[in-house]
């Protein structure tokens, strides 16, 4: 059974803007999916349809089997949703809002209350449970809004920017979160600008740009697409004029090259040239995540064949 | 969570008036007490100091004759407030998407906040009450007119701020009702004397004001004298309340204000 099936799903706003174009996605049961865009692709159109925040225009979805159209309140009670901006009531406190939300997902306070107390815990938020929300700090803030999701036991949780603004100390701490609900069998949509968190948590991804899906496959076959890798060398004296015949390069400033190498090509052509040169590397490290060139690259190419 | 749909509509539901009976409980200062300060200077001013100068009025003295009006002046305007300002709010806020994406049917968002509407009338009227018996009796003649018609009226007035709210996109636009229409309604709609001291033409212009029934229903609930029929009432506001909500529903199905 698919998590997720969307079919053909279009919406154009009143304004005339066609943010999604017929875009087709399934999603298996227990994946972690990454969609990615460049802001403005008709990502968060499509979580605000899948969440009935959003009315489409045509297509169809379908959560677990079921239509959005034909159940909505079963389709509704399949997922959970981490939505880019805060959106809780400022007056109320920590716990209220966790127990407030499963109450209208159905589940009454005596069972909510374990489960608020349980994610809390699980969540670093037990000491501001009788906070009220406003006062939290900004990462506090993202933590609520993912024990929010998570109180009705979601068989989906959609997170859109889950990380935005979040330190990278607590955004690994997250990471590590997800991972471990998603070994426990809880479908993960996640839509990140953080590459880098999209290659490590995800399995299958899709790139959306103009409101056209423009790539849907696994992460590995993706990564397997790269030709190039880039490193970046600090040398111990400057280059001065010397030209390295044999390498592609380009320089950055006296004491810094990039170097481009194809991919299966091995380092030790690179540091034969430059030692034919007589050139002293102190250090050297990856130039960029590999799924962020690879995402400029497809949208540059969407964007040249539009 | 084995439940029925019918357990989890009844849970969504007791969740929903539940938080909006604790937002105007924790924000009594602004929502309860205010109400009893205005309507005790009304009872001072208008019934005391005023009213012993004025005489009788249906036959009974002018503090007895303003004090169903009052008390329902004091309920319709809080339902009315209290729905306009909580789901204004959560727009404003946000938060309403936490109830967009959950699976609570349209109908019983609506029930929640129009049920949080009316209870906060109803205490606000009990307290009212309260403040008038230390300005004068309370007969109450027919107890079930008088809670059927302050019931509905609370009810009517929540459903016509939660309209309001739908449509407002800033808080002037929450406050224009009340100031322009509800507030020149209610005070010409019998509060403070019975149309019968008014010219024919007024008089008729009168029946036209919604309020006029209200008041007047629950006047004779409490006093048992009423300027127009209290069948006449009951079916009015029946005819709002069933014409308004299913606005009120058309609204939501639409997603006006809430969906893009």
């Amino acid at each position: 059974m698919k998590a997720l099936s969307i079919n053909k799903l279009s919406k154009t706003y009143r304004s005339g803007l066609q943010a999604l174009k017929a875009v087709s996605l399934d999603i298996e049961q227990g994946d972690f999916f990454a969609l990615l865009g460049p802001n403005g692709a008709g990502k968060t159109t499509t979580i605000g349809i899948i969440t009935s925040l959003v009315t489409k225009t045509a297509g169809s979805v379908k959560v677990f089997d079921t239509d959005l159209d034909d159940d909505p309140e079963q389709a509704k009670s399949y997922i959970g949703l981490v939505p880019q901006e805060f959106n809780f009531n400022g007056f109320e406190q920590v716990k209220h809002i966790l127990i407030t939300q499963a109450g209208y997902y159905g589940m009454p306070a005596h069972e909510a209350e374990p489960r608020a107390d349980e994610l809390l815990k699980q969540l670093g938020l037990w000491e501001k449970r009788h906070t009220p929300s406003r006062s939290l700090s900004g990462g506090m803030k993202r933590r609520l809004m993912i024990a929010r999701a998570l109180v009705h036991n979601p068989k989906l949780l959609i997170l859109d920017e889950p990380t935005a603004g979040v330190d990278i100390e607590l955004r690994r701490s997250m990471w590590t979160f997800l991972r471990k609900i998603n070994a426990a069998g809880t479908t993960i949509i996640l839509t990140t600008h953080y590459l880098e968190e999209a290659e490590s948590l995800c399995r299958n991804i899709a790139i959306i740009d103009k409101g056209e899906i423009i790539e849907n496959t696994d992460m590995k076959t993706l990564l397997n697409r790269l030709d190039k890798e880039a490193f970046i060398l600090d040398l111990k004296y400057p280059l001065l004029n010397n030209e390295l015949d044999g390498l592609d390069y380009e320089r950055l400033d006296d004491t810094t090259i990039e170097v481009e190498i194809s991919r299966g090509e091995s380092l030790n052509s690179v540091f034969e040239v430059l030692s034919r040169h007589g050139v002293e590397v102190v250090s050297m490290k990856n130039k960029a995540n590999r799924l962020e060139e690879l995402f400029l690259n497809l949208v540059e190419t969407s964007e040249q064949s539009a | 969570m084995n439940q029925s749909r019918q357990q989890r509509h009844w849970v969504a539901l007791s969740t929903l008036v539940t938080r909006e009976i604790r937002r105007f409980f924790r924000i009594w200062p602004q929502t309860l007490l205010p109400p009893a300060i205005t309507m005790t200077l009304y009872f001072i001013i208008f019934g005391n100091l005023i009213g012993s100068r004025i005489g009788e009025m249906g036959g009974f003295s002018y503090m007895e004759y303003i004090v169903p009006g009052i008390i329902m002046m004091a309920v319709i305007n809080n339902a009315y407030a209290n729905v306009a300002s909580s789901f204004f709010s959560a727009k404003f806020q946000n938060h309403i998407e936490e109830l967009i994406v959950a699976p609570v049917p349209n109908y019983l968002i609506l029930a929640g906040y129009v049920a949080g509407g009316t209870a906060r009338g109803l205490c606000v009227g009990i307290i009212v009450t309260i403040v008038s018996l230390f300005f004068t009796r309370l007969p109450i003649e027919h107890i079930f007119i008088t809670i059927s018609m302050v019931v509905l009226s609370a009810v009517l007035f929540a459903i016509g701020g939660f309209i309001n709210a739908v449509y407002a996109r800033s808080f002037d636009e929450i406050s224009i009702i009340p100031t322009f229409i509800l507030t020149p309604l209610t005070y010409l709609g019998g509060v403070f004397y019975s149309i019968s001291l008014l010219p024919e033409f007024w008089q008729n212009v009168s029946l036209l004001n919604p309020i006029l029934y209200m008041v007047n229903a629950f006047r004779y609930g409490m006093l048992g004298v009423s300027d127009i029929p209290v069948v006449a009432a009951f079916s009015i506001i029946l005819l709002f309340i069933g014409g308004l909500t299913a606005f009120a529903l058309y609204l939501l199905h639409k997603g006006t204000g809430l969906r893009n």
